[in-house]
């Protein structure tokens, strides 16, 4: 007993997250539908709780604890994804509030399934083992499939939801299957013990070859990578607001922590294949997110769209940490991907809280022209939008000028210059969309003819996502300083 | 002399808080807080003009403060010879821009005083900055606010041309983030401007590296081939917009090529030479010939930037003090006199809302006092004795005349060609008969306009006529750089961090005996 103890111990937050999630499914029922907002708070106390626990576990940066013979792994880089990954969640629970109310789809369960689901991403991020990984991705995947569905009287909704299953149950299987042929390889799912076998039978074993492209696949699918983008706009559209934002942005980013464990510490052996690879999928995928963003009219599909290009761009990232040479190998190019996904994650909620906020009278404001005029409206609102805009263009003072500058720092050092001018060039194209929904909002008059619906009004839990939203893209654009000594002192625990 | 006082960071932090105060503001106190924070910067960055010590060869009014540690960036501030100028005419000009905006600017007045309060942050610290990314930061940072001026203030083909100026400028200055990349690692993990300056870099490297600066900086200054929106940008801006792009924003992209392309890189420059003399004139000759056939003035204006424009930068590449010394000159004196013809332009649109030369004709008789600055400001631009862009052209070419004399000769047309296009245009809206339906409504200039423009003409005669102030100030820089730039001449092909000191230092004492002997 006392044996696992030290293991529960370990995966106390994740506990404390499962737990909370069950409690707010079994309390549901009981609660009056007037008073369903307590669920709400009871689910961002709970990741209160896992904030301070994750803190306390690893106070000392090089700590790396195994649990579950080595199963899961608690170390500063998991602490750096679960700290954005409570923070994102507990933004999507307040932005959902209002939103979900608005809807007339406020259902107890939804905060039951976030939770659910950020447990997923919980042990995506701490995940040593391919299995455990693998079963971490499904927990989030099943949870996003149902919330994507949530809204059950559109039609949109529901085929996004099954769009969205098919697809990602597929790529699932895809991931499986190599994991499977990493089994048959290394007798293994341990990252330790594939890294292990694949010194041994070299790297240019067919076998792990295949197997790496099959992962690689499976994983692009969570990432939204072209070639394997195809559900994200469907997906992001149909799903209700808020539930897109969690996907662009928690999905994404506890995806992207997987993805780089198992590529880093399990096939970092075959670096100079995979970055190769993934240098083709990040080039299509800056060109083609960027390139379709331009001619979508609905601002949902855009920063699906936009969402594709900036995976792009942290893969750009990951193929420097691939080719790293010298001294600091890949650690500039890991530390940038999390650099770029922390600000990524504030200016995307951001402007998916405004989209949420400026809903018209029972319709969905979602089209880039009913945003017409806003700048005469809503001044405030109107800046904010002009505020995330630039940021997710990449325009400094901004803080996604930062996400971007360490990005193809970190490409140069790696010796693709080239790559970083083409993805700059890309970043231009993305100016001209995101520059789109300024122009509508600030230099055309709204219609006259048009009678002003009211709007949501900004309840003080939407003010507080913003304020939160607003803070992170100009704090960290001016003093990018302390995210990036921690994301920095995060990827040591790789060496 | 160098002050502990942080002279430029009170230069930068006095407009922002005027951008601030803005939120709190009412429409009617926007112009006058406007007013009060770019008068306040102005009076902040006036005594700097004596407290500069022309002889020193330092930066001065240096601060330096950390800002990121990983990579090492630091808020790194100062002046030297060839920023001092430029500062005080950014400063000087922002002022003129918001009592020109008084009465043009009806709409949305927070928001108009606000981007040209963050514009002039921006500007002055692009100016002043002296660690690269802090200089990039300033110069992206100015996009937003200037794309706004346009498009939302601007004329009816406004959001053309606001998108127009955004993508051009922002596509040029993304390869130069690139760059700045590549030196870094190159020049010995350092983003301080004047480490870089320093350092040397394989002669293939630099030529990338070149083409890359070249993207960002033709554009902005425009150079002939990549000129085109400009005209589309000036004419559709509200007046202050086209005054803040003619005065300041152009002489940023001349001010890189000085301040980068030049010192870092002089095996490139002089590789790239011909080819930006040859762009230059081309510019000059066709801007000029383009300024004729226009019949709205704000065009004939832009026109006239590019070419002379094409004369700053054929004064930089010639690459020798006059050369030099002169297109600094003229940068200052194209702020002035092509400021003054736009706020001239933006007058008249007030009163008759016409830009048209054809519809603004014999303003003489009931406008004397615009017709006479109207003249003042046209003579300095076709380059009249006297007045302040005659001393620049002329150091220019006598330093094109050092390198080429067909070069000069090709450049003096222009000159001609100014005379031609401005005193026609002066001929036709001086004097002439005015439409009888126009004529109630041609008021002459009132107290507001007058402060505009009479400053400014003050300033075209002070330069003519007493050009030695600005001349000795920017002297020592001047010699620095093109000291700097011998330098590197020696180990073209060194690796980096290699040694840069020792026989270097010879070829630096050649190029003074060279000049002395032509002088």
């Amino acid at each position: 007993m006392s044996l696992y103890g030290a293991d529960l111990l370990a995966l106390l937050p994740e506990l404390i997250v499962v737990f909370a999630a069950c409690l707010v499914i079994v309390l549901d029922p009981i609660t009056p539908a007037s008073r369903r907002d307590l669920l709400a708070w009871l689910s961002v106390g709970s990741l209160a709780l896992c904030l301070g626990v994750t803190g306390w576990q690893i106070n000392e940066l090089n700590v790396r604890v195994s649990a579950f013979s080595d199963l899961v792994v608690v170390d500063a880089y998991a602490r750096f994804w679960k700290i954005l990954l409570y923070g994102v969640t507990a933004l999507t629970i307040f932005m959902s509030l209002p939103y979900l109310k608005a809807e007339r789809v406020h259902l107890g369960e939804y905060y039951g399934f976030i939770l659910l689901a950020l447990s997923g991403m919980m042990v995506m991020v701490s995940g040593a083992d391919l299995l455990t990984i693998y079963l971490g991705t499904e927990l989030m995947s099943l949870s996003l499939y149902i919330m994507t569905g949530l809204n059950r009287s559109k039609p949109r909704s529901l085929e996004a939801a099954a769009k969205y299953f098919v697809l990602g149950a597929f790529s699932s299987g895809i991931l499986l299957y190599g994991i499977s042929l990493l089994y048959g390889m290394a007798g293994s799912t341990k990252l330790a013990s594939i890294a292990g076998a694949i010194g041994t039978r070299g790297a240019d074993d067919p076998l792990v070859l295949i197997a790496t492209i099959l992962i690689a696949v499976g994983f692009s699918f969570k990432l939204a990578a072209v070639p394997f983008h195809m559900w994200t706009p469907d997906v992001y559209q149909g799903a209700p607001t808020s539930v897109t934002a969690f996907m662009a942005v928690a999905s994404k980013a506890a995806s992207f922590a997987a993805f780089m464990r198992v590529f880093v510490e399990g096939l970092g052996g075959l670096k100079a294949d995979w970055s190769v690879l993934f240098l083709l999928i990040a080039v299509v995928t800056l060109v083609l997110g960027n390139v379709v963003a331009i001619v979508q009219t609905n601002i949902k599909r855009m920063l699906a769209y936009s969402s594709i290009a900036h995976a792009g761009y942290a893969l750009i990232g990951f193929v420097a940490a691939g080719r790293g040479v010298g001294a600091s190998g890949g650690t500039p190019g890991l530390a940038s991907i999390m650099i770029y996904l922390a600000i990524y994650s504030f200016m995307t909620l951001g402007a998916f809280a405004l989209i949420g906020m400026l809903r018209k009278g029972g319709v969905e404001g979602e089209e880039i022209e009913d945003f017409t005029g806003l700048a005469k409206r809503q001044p405030l609102a109107a800046f904010l939008m002009l505020l995330f805009m630039a940021s997710l263009a990449g325009i400094p003072p901004t803080a996604g000028f930062i996400g971007k500058f360490y990005v193809f720092m970190a490409a140069v050092e790696a010796g693709l210059a080239w790559l970083a001018a083409i993805a700059l060039i890309f970043a231009a194209v993305s100016a001209y969309y995101y520059m789109r929904v300024v122009m509508v909002m600030y230099m055309r008059d709204p219609d006259p003819s048009t009678v002003e619906q009211p709007r949501l009004v900004a309840s003080p839990a939407l003010s507080f996502v913003l304020a939160c939203a607003v803070a992170g893209v100009i704090l960290f654009g001016l003093y990018p300083n302390p995210l990036v000594s921690f994301a920095l002192q995060s990827v040591l625990t790789f060496k | 002399m160098t002050s502990s006082f942080p002279w430029l960071s009170l230069l930068l932090v006095l407009p922002l808080a005027g951008a601030i105060a803005m939120y709190f503001a009412t429409e009617s106190t926007a112009r006058w807080i406007a007013l009060a924070a770019t008068l306040a910067d102005l009076f902040v960055a006036l005594p700097l003009w004596w407290l500069f010590d022309p002889q020193a060869s330092q930066m001065q009014f240096t601060e330096h403060v950390a800002w990121i540690t990983v990579p090492p960036i630091y808020y790194s501030l100062g002046l030297d010879g060839i920023s001092l100028p430029l500062v005080l005419m950014t400063v000087g000009i922002m002022p003129l821009c918001v009592l020109a905006s008084w009465n043009a600017i009806t709409t949305r007045v927070r928001g108009f005083m606000a981007m040209l309060l963050v514009m002039e942050t921006a500007m002055v610290g692009v100016f002043v900055a002296l660690d690269f990314v802090l200089f990039y930061v300033f110069w992206e940072a100015m996009l937003i606010p200037m794309y706004l001026l346009i498009g939302v203030w601007g004329g009816a083909n406004r959001l053309y041309a606001a998108i127009k100026f955004f993508l051009y400028t922002l596509v040029g200055s993304l390869l130069l983030l690139v760059a700045i990349f590549v030196l870094y690692f190159y020049g010995g993990h350092t983003f301080d401007i004047l480490a870089l300056s320093q350092g040397t870099y394989p002669a293939s490297l630099q030529m990338w590296l070149f083409l890359a600066f070249f993207a960002a900086f033709a554009v902005k200054v425009p150079m002939f081939p990549f000129h085109t929106w400009l005209p589309d940008a000036h004419v559709e801006a509200p007046t202050a917009g086209s005054v803040i792009l003619a005065s300041i924003l152009l002489k940023m992209g001349t001010y890189g090529f000085l301040r980068f392309s030049l010192p870092m890189l002089p095996d490139a420059s002089r590789f790239f030479t011909p080819m930006m003399v040859v762009l230059s004139i081309i510019a000059i000759i066709y801007g000029a010939y383009m300024a004729l056939a226009q019949v709205d003035l704000k065009k004939l204006i832009a026109y006239s930037s590019v070419s002379h424009m094409g004369f700053v930068t054929l004064g930089l590449f010639v690459m020798n003090q006059q050369g030099i010394e002169g297109a600094v000159l003229q940068m200052v004196n194209h702020g002035i006199t092509t400021g003054g013809l736009f706020l001239c332009v933006g007058i008249i649109y007030e009163r008759t809302h016409s830009r048209l030369i054809a519809d603004n004709v014999g303003l003489a008789s009931p406008m004397p006092q615009y017709a006479v600055l109207l003249v003042i400001f046209a003579l300095s631009s076709l380059g009249l004795p006297g007045t302040n862009s005659f001393v620049g052209e002329f150091l220019v070419l006598v330093g094109t005349f050092l390198w080429s004399k067909v070069a000069t000769a090709l450049a003096s047309l222009g000159i001609i060609l100014a005379a031609t296009y401005l005193l026609w245009m002066v001929q036709r809206v001086v004097f002439g008969v005015p439409s009888p339906h126009h004529l109630p409504k041609l008021k002459d200039l009132n107290q507001r306009e007058l402060a505009t423009l009479v400053p400014l003409a003050l300033l075209v005669f002070l330069i003519g006529i007493f050009p030695n102030p600005l001349v000795s100030r920017m002297h020592q820089s001047v010699t620095n750089t093109i000291a700097s730039m011998s330098r590197a001449k020696i180990a073209p092909t060194a690796p980096p961090s290699a040694g840069i000191t020792g026989p270097l230092l010879a070829v630096g004492g050649e190029q003074p005996k060279i000049q002395g002997a032509l002088r």
